[in-house]
């Protein structure tokens, strides 16, 4: 069947897996590899070259025996991102981009890995580092030179679990035993199953808010066979890492949702798409698929049930944040370019390879295994009538409690701030650069699909904090992570940014200003996908709540980051 | 999603006529048909670089043919026609947007159309004519691009590549393997070549692909030539017309300034080069004379400032707070203001000075060099003397300067044609004798 994305390449599914081998076999994909690669794909060069470069953490240079990545989020740079890059560079001898002249140590930037609540944080062949600072450089390098393996070496990460709805409302963090969920489905018919989600109004938790329970109808009254369920575990979104706690606490919660799906539509295979910031979870998400098998819940007639089939894999992403958006993720699992597909179909219609799919992200997968193993109605107890159900939130920057919260949607900011021990907040990011920001004026709005609709991630920053600084990391963001195929979106941010660093250097004047509202604008109008239409969002909603900032930025025909006191600060010194 | 279930019920019976509404005006046309084709059918211009009518589905990545399509803004090659679907293609806002996206690809890439072989013969080109791009509104974004020779028959231009996926899908081996791929990501974003695969095309196929790039950017070697300079049937007319409006704009505005323009300059941490320079025109200073007069100015020796000035030329950039001062008072007296020189651009000569601290510079010239007597020497510093800067300021860091004239000094002609450029917006070319200093 011709896939719907662009018609003529092929899907390779194994494609990924292949370019991983390669890559973990030597640290970068050799041109030999390249060339077999190809050959055994039967793809020219150049469009494997092309899925390739797309992927960040695939290489076609050498990258160093140890490859670390250190990111460079804007929650990293405020918590010393700078210092620890100087750190790596003197410790290692490499340069950041670059090998060190020995070959051992490849030093990268990379965006958000999802360690938002304990910056900053490297990973090092994968391996998480966290809390970095100076001294806990010179000590890991110091190690890795040694040869103590690095598994030794590395963090382990904390969950940061801050809270939970009290009088046992959780719907995530309580106690969970295997199976559970799943075997609630005997003596449930899939039409039942979809009726208890629809009942409980859940809706996608990645951002969108689609509901559940009509997606996973619309997908079963498809005809085509087979259907997919994919959990999409690629939180690319800085800031957020509400996903990689409940794969850390609840690996089974996950997968009992993803064949409950399966249940639910009718599909046979069930796909996590795991972005490779987290690969050091691969190993326990496999093992946790092995013991599910071990207790017959995954497999033929899985749970007991006869006639019910259902296998689960992971995918392992190559680091791509646009891969995060459904129809990009399915390209990307066919062994594509990730980029997003023209708005034809929509992925129950055809989706991964053509066929009926079913993208859930991993939140939306547990809520609907807690909703099956506890009952809609209990779901329906929290939060608020048109929003109930409880969120997770990934709290990170300058507060003292960063870490994961199970809210009740209906909890206003002012509360999660305070919950959060927030120092001085003064410019909150809801759901990350894509989202929106709010300014203490918006301290009574309430966290909920209709209020202020959040993904998941939740960036306090102090007074003490330059926006300029946030938002100019945020269009770089964007710049280095559009997909390069729309004009708006690959021309535009860059454009964009050149206007902040404008204003950074002081030579904003007030048509300046006008001319990024009007510029972001054309970016939301034309577009391809959502990257492009949402990455604006921030910049000019940040004009109009923080007036007063960038007041002082509009020189009216004066360079406003001149200061003569400063400048004749020295010469005073020959005051007698 | 939605409305999923209703619209496939509706597309089961049979694809017949519809009738839509572009621009209020009533069009039949088949059910299911591309919006595109169906404007251009009926005369009605959508403009589109990427679109190809055999490419379905569409490839949507260029941008340039947004519309607004019941009410929402989205490309129109995207859409497939329905039952009284209304289409607005010429609002001032699609119209405005779709001006943008092209202004930006020139923004983005080196396009230099003169220079170009398939100028005449060009999408973004006849785009760029038809919406009435004479300027980008986007700073443009110097990107390095490679010009790649590697392949046997063709010559791909990246500078001018937009990126349209054309060639991508289009291009492919007798074995079906793709010839070009997008590479890279995000700003840079390219559209790789494959050697091995190229040199199987043939001769017929390599020429289609330089046919398919909506730029110059895919050329055969040896043909690039083939169709000659000059063949546009898009801008003979419209621009003849368009230069004659300008014309007339011009004259009609020196007709209004009847009365003289009114010039101020001043040397700041500068040597007075550029102001004999200036002096330099010789006698043309008389004709100038004619049209200008001079207010604040070393020239004739006016201290302040009477009245508001058109223009001031500043030379020489910021060494200490007179000079500021002096600085942010020009940028309140001169509507354009124009750094003329090197030092004013940016720092100069004075501004070797910045590598040494103030300090070190300071004693070194007045408490230790060799003609100074230990104890009976001190640094100047007194309420009534200017205070001097930390380092040399580039006029940009202190205010807003509007135009640059570099050179040191520049050539004379050089400085009073671009004065007169400003003034009164006559045209001029700079010879280049005018800007050569060795």
């Amino acid at each position: 069947m011709k896939s719907e994305a662009f018609s003529r390449q092929r899907a390779h599914p194994d494609l990924l897996n292949s370019l991983w081998k390669y890559q973990n076999q030597h640290g970068y994909i050799r041109d030999e590899d390249l060339t077999s690669c190809a050959r055994q794909f039967d793809m020219s060069k150049i469009e494997l070259e092309g899925v390739i470069s797309f992927y960040h953490f695939f290489h076609r240079r050498p990258a160093g025996q140890y490859t670390i990545y250190l990111n460079n989020s804007i929650v990293s740079e405020f918590k010393g991102f700078q210092r620890v890059r100087e750190a790596f560079e003197r410790e290692t001898g490499a340069r950041f981009g670059e090998v060190d002249p020995g070959g051992m140590f490849g030093l990268f930037e990379t965006s958000c890995i999802g360690l938002s609540d304990q910056e900053p944080a490297a990973l090092i062949n994968f391996h998480p580092f966290t809390n970095l600072n100076t001294l806990k450089v010179r000590q890991i390098i110091a190690k890795i030179k040694q040869g103590v393996p690095i598994e030794e070496v590395c963090d382990e990460v904390g969950d940061n679990i801050r809270y939970v709805p009290p009088g046992k409302r959780a719907v995530f963090f309580r106690e969970y035993f295997p199976g559970n969920a799943i075997m609630k489905l005997n003596g449930m018919s899939p039409e039942q199953v979809i009726e208890e989600v629809n009942r409980s109004k859940l809706s996608g938790r990645g951002g969108a808010f689609f509901p559940t329970g009509l997606k996973w109808g619309l997908c079963r009254q498809q005809t085509a066979e087979p259907k997919y369920i994919v959990c999409n575990a690629d939180e690319g979104e800085p800031g957020t890492f509400k996903d990689r706690v409940l794969m850390n606490t609840m690996p089974g919660l996950v997968l009992e949702g993803m064949a409950i799906a399966g249940y639910a539509v009718g599909a046979r295979e069930g796909i996590l798409y795991l972005r490779a910031e987290y690969t050091w979870m691969k190993d326990k998400l496999e093992k946790a698929i092995d013991r599910f098998y071990g207790m017959g819940l995954l497999g033929k007639n899985a749970a007991g049930i006869d006639g019910f089939d259902f296998d689960i894999r992971v995918q392992l992403g190559a680091g791509s944040y646009v891969v995060g958006e459904e129809t990009a993720l399915l390209n990307s699992m066919e062994g594509k370019r990730g980029e997003a597909r023209v708005k034809q179909f929509y992925p129950i219609e055809r989706g991964f390879l053509g066929l009926p799919t079913v993208v859930n992200n991993v939140e939306t997968l547990c809520a609907a295994a807690r909703i099956i193993e506890l009952g809609a109605g209990h779901f329906l107890q929290a939060g608020t009538a048109t929003s109930p159900g409880t969120k997770l939130i990934s709290v990170s920057g300058d507060c003292h409690q960063p870490g994961i919260f199970e809210i009740e949607y209906g909890m206003t900011v002012e509360e999660l701030l305070k919950l959060c021990q927030a120092d001085a907040p003064y410019y909150m990011q809801v759901s990350g650069p894509s989202g929106e920001c709010i300014s203490m004026a918006d301290k009574k709005r309430a966290f909920s699909k209709d209020g202020l609709s959040c993904g998941g991630a939740f960036m306090v920053f102090s007074k003490h904090r330059d926006i300029l600084q946030i938002l100019l990391n945020f269009t770089t963001f964007f710049k280095e992570e559009s997909c390069g195929v729309c004009t708006p979106c690959r021309a535009g941010n860059f454009i964009l940014q050149r206007k902040l660093e404008k204003i950074k250097l002081g030579l904003a004047q007030k048509s300046d200003f006008e001319d990024i509202r009007q510029w972001a604008r054309i970016m939301q109008t034309a577009s391809r996908c959502g990257l492009g239409k949402t990455a604006s969002n921030t910049l000019v909603k940040a004009l109009d709540t923080f007036p007063e900032y960038f007041e002082v930025k509009q020189g009216d025909g004066l360079n406003m980051k001149f200061d003569l006191t400063k400048a004749t600060e020295a010469y005073e010194k020959f005051k007698s | 999603m939605k409305n999923l279930k209703a619209e496939q019920k509706k597309k089961q019976p049979g694809k017949g006529q519809v009738t839509i509404k572009i621009d209020g005006k009533e069009i039949k046309a088949k059910e299911g048909q591309n919006l595109v084709q169906v404007a251009r059918e009926n005369d009605i211009f959508i403009p589109s670089l990427c679109y190809y009518e055999h490419i379905d589905p569409p490839l949507g990545t260029c941008r340039v043919c947004v519309c607004e399509i019941d009410g929402k803004p989205g490309p129109a090659c995207m859409q497939k026609v329905k039952e009284n679907m209304e289409v607005r293609v010429n609002t001032p806002e699609m119209e405005d947007t779709r001006k943008a996206i092209v202004e930006m690809m020139f923004a983005e890439g080196n396009h230099f159309c003169p220079a170009c072989e398939k100028s005449g013969n060009c999408s973004l080109q006849h785009m760029g004519y038809e919406m009435g791009v004479s300027i980008s509104r986007f700073p443009h974004l110097f990107k390095d691009r490679l010009i790649d020779f590697h392949p046997k028959r063709m010559i791909i231009e990246h500078n001018r590549c937009v990126k349209c996926h054309r060639c991508v899908e289009e291009v492919l081996t007798k074995e079906g393997k793709q010839v070009f791929s997008l590479c890279n990501r995000g700003n840079e974003t390219m559209v790789g070549i494959d050697y091995e695969q190229e040199a199987k095309l043939t001769m017929q196929e390599a020429l289609a692909a330089m046919q398919l790039c909506p730029t110059g950017a895919i050329l055969v070697r040896g043909q690039s030539m083939a169709k000659p300079f000059g063949d546009r049937q898009f801008d003979q007319e419209s621009v003849k017309k368009e230069e004659e409006d300008k014309r007339a704009v011009v004259e009609a505005a020196v007709k209004v300034a009847k009365g003289k323009k009114v010039i101020a300059t001043i040397s700041l941490a500068g040597c007075f080069g550029c102001h004999m320079s200036m002096l330099d025109i010789d006698l043309g200073f008389i004709d100038l004379l004619e049209v200008v007069e001079f207010n604040k100015s070393p020239i004739n020796d006016i201290k302040k400032f009477t009245q508001q000035c058109d223009i001031g030329l500043i030379e020489g950039g910021c060494c200490n707070s007179e000079n500021v001062e002096t600085l942010r008072e020009f940028r309140r007296k001169c509507d354009i203001l124009v750094a003329v020189g090197e030092c004013s651009i940016w720092g100069g000569l004075p501004a070797m000075r910045n590598m040494i601290p103030l300090e070190e510079c300071l004693e070194e010239a007045y408490l230790n060099s060799i003609t100074t007597v230990a104890g009976e020497h001190i640094v100047p510093y007194h309420e009534d003397l200017p205070k001097i800067l930390d380092k040399v300021y580039p006029c940009n860091e202190i205010v807003k300067i509007d135009y640059f004239i570099p050179g040191c000094p520049p050539n004379p002609e050089h400085i009073w044609k671009a004065v007169k450029n400003l003034l009164w917006g006559d045209h001029y070319s700079i010879l280049y004798s005018e800007f050569k200093y060795d």
